[in-house]
């Protein structure tokens, strides 16, 4: 089951790449939380990766916070492994926090089909936007910005105009 | 010309790949048809060493010669373009080098 609109945010408490737990409490002064599921292999994260970057750090001072959660079946695939998770935020330089869901506990109570795939949560962390980041994998192409208008109605006390799109990318590799 | 397509459907890139290969071999007026076979297991990648979808192959070669050497798996694919971007799908210059 996926959630949908107005749902609570589900309850995590996950390993970070920087080698600390973190949990959805440790959030709760952000105004918004966009907690968007990722991995490493995937050619359509690592096309929206820099933008993630880019969203964390244009909205940090107003209290925005981005988690990337990563929930792949490391066994059948490797590259997204806990290890392979802390090389590739480093060299990514990520602003964000970047976690892992090994046993796939918190992707099946949120229930994302697709990296990248978001769900934005209010101050109340209530889901207010579910979906893309933006409406193209390439960059110079985009001309919807869903995950920063969707931020912006949140810290202008606005609803989003568009609360669902359609995520473009690999499927979350569920354990079998 | 063989011309060969293999995707896995889990991954939504091959709709796409295929559209820009007809156009490559269109605009090259080359007249092949394009094969399309689905992988649908890990067994199946590992025998037709496919190193993620989609995977183009001309004449049985792979456009992309270092991506073929990546570890078979049902997963999508990760090309660069020449000017370093990932992207999901091969560049048109890579499938027009193929073709010469």
């Amino acid at each position: 089951m996926t959630l949908t609109l107005a749902m609570d945010a589900p309850p995590f408490d996950l390993p970070g790449v920087d080698g600390k737990n973190h949990s959805l409490e440790e959030y709760a002064a952000a105004p918004v939380l966009a907690v968007v599921w990722s991995c490493n292999h995937c050619p359509y994260v690592l096309a929206w990766e820099g933008r993630m970057s880019a969203i964390q750090r244009d909205y940090a001072d107003r209290g925005f916070r981005l988690v990337a959660i990563n929930s792949n079946d490391a066994e059948r695939y490797p590259a997204d492994s806990f290890e392979a998770m802390k090389s590739h935020a480093t060299e990514g330089g990520f602003p964000f926090d970047y976690l892992y869901d090994e046993d796939q506990s918190v992707a099946r109570a949120y229930g994302p089909e697709r990296t990248p795939e978001v769900f934005l949560f209010d101050a109340d962390r209530r889901l207010v936007y579910h979906g893309a980041i933006d409406d193209s994998r390439e960059e110079g192409a985009v001309s919807e910005h869903y995950l920063r208008e969707a931020t912006d109605a949140v810290l202008d006390g606005r609803s989003p105009l568009q609360s669902e799109t359609p995520s473009v990318g690999c499927s979350v590799k569920w354990r079998e | 010309m063989d011309v060969e397509l293999l995707y896995w459907d889990g991954c939504p890139s091959y709709p796409e790949a295929r559209e820009l290969l007809a156009d490559v071999l269109s605009a090259n007026g080359v007249e092949a048809e394009i094969r399309m076979r689905e992988v649908t297991t890990d067994a199946e990648a590992e025998t037709l060493r496919f190193p993620g979808s989609p995977t183009i192959r001309i004449d049985g070669r792979d456009v992309d010669r270092t991506g073929a050497e990546t570890r078979p798996s049902l997963s999508c694919r990760v090309y660069y373009l020449p000017d370093g971007r990932v992207s999901p799908i091969p560049s048109r210059e890579d499938l027009e080098a193929a073709l010469s």
